[in-house]
């Protein structure tokens, strides 16, 4: 409200300024017609826009004014000497009302009704003038703004970056002398200029208020016209954003918030009947974080249909269907950004033409910033977009590899080690894979080998750089050397430099050489890291022709036999290394001590390890698995072109990795045989078990447990509820309760039909599966 | 008026470029290669503070070959507010068109039916009228 209040009397004292010629010409040629326009538009704006604050007095002035002048230009009256004068007192006192309102002080004279009066056809004409002469020349000055046109500060800003440029390679020249007394000068210099580039910065923030400004009145027209209740929240207005970013986020911003209303939230009767309040809640929210921008649009309406998304985009060709199976929820909703995948199911007035998230999207990568979009089904949408704070000048570390200089935008940066420093240590077999620092374990880029450059000779000479690019997960990016911190003044790449998608700008460096800005997102999504990105199947999508073949990242590794075999890289949650005496035969199986968990081992055969092994930790959102191996190889796409096992077993099948084979895990398989023992709280079928039998509680007990069923003694409370009844052969007939089946066991070897000998396994599994015991089906024949 | 065209050279052939296009003949001194980008792109040059995208010409027009290291003379213009340098074999003279455009041969084989606009007479000769878009897009984009 404050900012809107300052632009009132900024743009009034203008006008006033703009009209004092106007005036004194006007009072001279009372019949002048332009000049009565120019007086007549004053006092009408002036009225109009007092209407939107509480400013009764400059509001009555400018009416009483706007009537007169009215009637003058209509021809109901003639403009003489007095109403002249009556206007101009009119004029005054509403400039000295818009001081006072800009000092804070109050105005001597309270009453307007004289000045309002004199302008009357018939009232006196003289008392008015002398009271409107007192005025405050020293207030006047005490706070002044002014307005600028906006290409001035464009072209500042672009001149204090080409003088920064100037300044670094000034600098570089200076230091290269060696000559203290200069470097001390220089530095001097180099402080202003850095001081000038921060101020011309600052005159092109913005609160982001402006943009928030008309979505109120925006909310409000577009669910009245759809018939939905909508309340809007904002909040962070007083964030302040780059003007030139203010505009570029605009438009995304406004498609988000009609989205949202259009497609997001539902209509009251459908809200009610989905047990929500009739009217939907939209919350837009910005803040800072670091050198970027937040912002948040959230609405509670029915979320994103990610299999519809999917059917639009197999029906349109974006992904096949085999590839949309593999598609986590994550990446279904991503699949919104697609062109021309609109959910809506019926073009609508609103949002559906044919601009959509894709457009967005677009836009919004263009400025250097990430859309992310997160749905639940039934709950809601949040879309966040990042964008830097601004766009042109960044403090950024430059880095070598391969002889050529990078620059990597500070904000990105966590840390930077020495690979050979304490407390690092990285394990790149073949070329690929972590880097542990401090005991922090992180997924390890190459720089070389993302720009398809030969690997270092010496790596061990190299430096990480830990990387948290904007929304997604922290990552060390092996570099051959580090140069130095610098501000760099970046500009956009042009597309086909921006396709090869590592990139997020170029710049020149303090040696006039043009450097290319490195996208840390874009490194990581490249090398398979990010899965907070887009599928991957979007990339093959967007991008040219060579990457087309693109799956989802798989981690390529050896087992301990020597094979290598590939799991997709969701899966694996993490690597450990473990000690053979982590490592037990218990139950049949191979179990692994991690700490506080027992995991079931994979990948090992039946044998314990003689010597430590390192396990990939797979995981399906529920339950875990430890898989042996040897070494990770690489980490790359999954490749296309799977052939399948013939038998249904660890490998689904073999796909062609380079010119090598590489089986690729079946993770059903190996779930599903994992899968009934260690999930916990979902709901089992129960078996009740006599009681007080030692064979039944102490040994026949863990083998039903085994089976996937919880365990209950017969008769107790619980008991009503088990599906299958165990009772002992030897004490008679037991009664089954309604709906359960029962299975009768018997102590000796040879007995009586349609029960089972309690060691008998096999059979005693297939009796619990349901399959029925075989001989009671021969009794029955 | 006569179009002014400039004449370059581009895999052995005079070609001519629509001087309305072109901003200037800049000459390119070193190169930042750009690793992960389409083959046209050569590389990045900077010219006083602005970065230029630089296109090798030849590998715009056919994919399998490329200029030698040491081509240096290339056509500044800029596309959709993106400085890009031209590197062609040699730049080598403005000319005024002795005749109006004439749509493009259907003849035109390979990579001169993607980059020829027109044809155009100068001199006696007749030229390929290329297109500085198209040189920019390359081959990929093409294929698209």
């Amino acid at each position: 409200m404050d900012d809107l209040i300052n632009d009132f009397i900024a743009e009034t004292r203008e006008m006033l300024e703009a009209l004092s010629g106007e005036i004194v010409a006007w009072e001279a040629m009372p019949d002048d017609r332009a000049r009565l326009d120019e007086i007549f538009r004053f006092v009408h704006t002036v009225k109009g826009n007092s209407g939107f604050f509480d400013l009764p007095r400059i509001r009555a002035l400018s009416h009483a004014a706007e009537d007169a002048l009215a009637a003058v230009r209509s021809g109901a009256r003639s403009a003489d000497a007095r109403l002249v004068s009556a206007v101009l007192a009119i004029i005054d006192r509403l400039a000295e009302l818009v001081e006072a309102l800009e000092t804070g002080e109050a105005l001597a004279s309270e009453d307007d009704s004289a000045l309002i009066e004199a302008l009357s056809d018939e009232g006196p004409a003289q008392a008015v003038e002398a009271e409107a002469v007192p005025s405050n020349q020293a207030a006047r000055t005490s706070s002044r703004t002014i307005r600028l046109p906006v290409e001035l500060l464009d072209r500042m800003m672009s001149g204090v970056s080409d003088l920064v440029l100037a300044r670094n390679e000034l600098a570089r020249r200076i230091r290269a002398t060696g000559d203290a007394e200069m470097i001390a000068a220089f530095d001097r210099v180099s402080a202003t200029v850095a001081d000038l580039r921060d101020g011309i910065t600052r005159t092109r923030m913005q609160r982001i208020d402006n943009l928030f400004a008309p979505l109120p009145r925006m909310v409000r027209d577009i669910s009245g016209q759809i018939g939905k209740q909508v309340a809007l929240e904002i909040d962070g207005g007083d964030v302040e954003i780059d003007r030139e970013m203010l505009e570029m986020i605009r438009d995304p911003l406004t498609h988000i918030v009609r989205n949202a209303i259009d497609h997001g939230i539902e209509k009251p009767a459908e809200r009610r009947r989905a047990g929500k309040s009739e009217s939907g809640l939209l919350r837009v929210c910005a803040r800072q974080a670091g050198n970027q921008i937040l912002l948040e649009i959230t609405d509670d309406g029915r979320g994103i249909d990610g299999d519809k998304l999917v059917s639009r985009a197999i029906a349109a060709g974006l992904v096949t269907a085999e590839r949309a199976e593999r598609l986590s929820a994550a990446q279904k909703t991503a699949l919104v950004f697609e062109p021309g995948l609109s959910t809506a199911a019926a073009v609508t007035d609103l949002s559906g033409r044919g601009v959509g998230m894709d457009v967005v999207r677009a836009n919004v990568e263009r400025i250097g910033g990430l859309v992310d979009v997160e749905s639940r089904t039934g709950q809601g949408v949040v879309l966040t977009l990042r964008v830097p704070l601004t766009l042109t000048i960044i403090p950024a570390l430059t880095v070598g590899a391969d002889g050529q200089v990078y620059a990597i935008p500070r904000s990105a940066i966590e840390e930077i080690v020495r690979v050979k420093g304490g407390g690092v240590r990285v394990e790149s077999v073949g070329g690929a894979a972590f880097a542990t620092v401090r005991g922090r374990r992180l997924p390890l880029v190459h720089l070389r080998r993302s720009l398809g450059r030969e690997p270092c000779a010496d790596p061990s000479a190299q430096s990480l750089v830990l990387l948290r690019p904007a929304g997604a997960d922290l990552y060390a990016l092996a570099v051959d050397d580090i140069h130095d911190h610098e501000e760099l003044v970046v500009k956009p790449a042009a597309p086909a430099v921006m396709a090869a998608g590592l990139y997020a700008g170029t710049t020149i460096a303090d040696d006039g050489k043009p450097v290319l800005l490195l996208d840390p997102p874009g490194i990581a999504a490249k090398a398979g890291l990010s899965l907070h990105r887009a599928s991957a199947d979007a990339e093959a999508a967007t991008s040219p022709a060579p990457a087309a073949a693109q799956g989802p990242a798989a981690l390529l590794f050896r087992t301990l036999e020597g094979k290598t075999r590939l799991v997709p890289i969701a899966a694996v949650q993490r690597i450990e290394d473990v000690r053979p005496e982590a490592v037990q035969l218990s139950a049949g199986r191979l179990h692994v001590a991690l700490g506080e968990t027992l995991l079931p081992l994979e990948g090992c055969g039946c044998a314990v390890p003689d010597r430590p092994i390192r396990l990939l930790r797979l995981g399906d959102g529920h339950k875990e698995i430890a898989y042996g191996f040897a070494d990770v190889v690489d980490i790359l796409p999954l490749p296309a072109g799977l052939m399948p096992a013939t038998e249904p077993g660890e490998v689904r099948g073999v796909v062609l990795v380079g010119d090598e084979q590489a089986e690729l895990l079946d993770l059903h398989w190996l779930f599903a045989r994992h899968g009934a023992r260690s999930a916990p709280g979902a709901a089992r079928p129960v078996c009740a078990i006599p009681s007080g039998d030692p064979f039944m509680d102490a040994i026949l007990r863990p083998l039903v447990e085994s089976a996937g069923y919880d365990v209950v003694a017969s008769g107790a409370p619980g008991s009503e509820a088990a599906s299958i009844v165990i009772a002992s052969a030897e004490a008679g007939e037991a009664p089954a309760p309604e709906g359960a089946r029962l299975v009768r066991i018997r102590a000796a070897a040879e007995g009586e039909d349609g029960s089972v000998h309690r060691y008998d396994r096999e059979a005693l599994l297939a009796a619990l599966a349901g399959e029925g015991p075989p001989r009671r089906r021969r009794r029955r024949g | 008026m006569a179009e002014l065209l400039l004449i370059v050279r581009l895999g052995g052939e005079r070609v001519a470029l629509p001087a309305a296009d072109v901003e200037s003949v800049v000459e390119i001194e070193s190169l930042t290669p750009v690793p992960g980008a389409a083959g046209h792109v050569a590389g990045l040059a900077a010219l006083r503070s602005r970065v230029l995208t630089v296109i090798d010409c030849l590998a715009s027009l056919d994919p399998s070959r490329r200029l030698p290291e040491d081509a240096a003379e290339a056509v500044m213009a800029v596309v959709d507010g993106h400085p890009y340098a031209l590197l062609v074999e040699a730049v080598e003279d403005v000319v005024e068109a002795s005749g109006e455009r004439q749509p493009a041969a259907a003849s035109l084989t390979g990579g001169w039916r993607r980059i020829g606009r027109a044809t155009v007479e100068a001199e006696g000769d007749l030229l390929l009228l290329a297109d500085v878009e198209a040189l920019i897009a390359g081959p990929a984009r093409e294929a698209a």
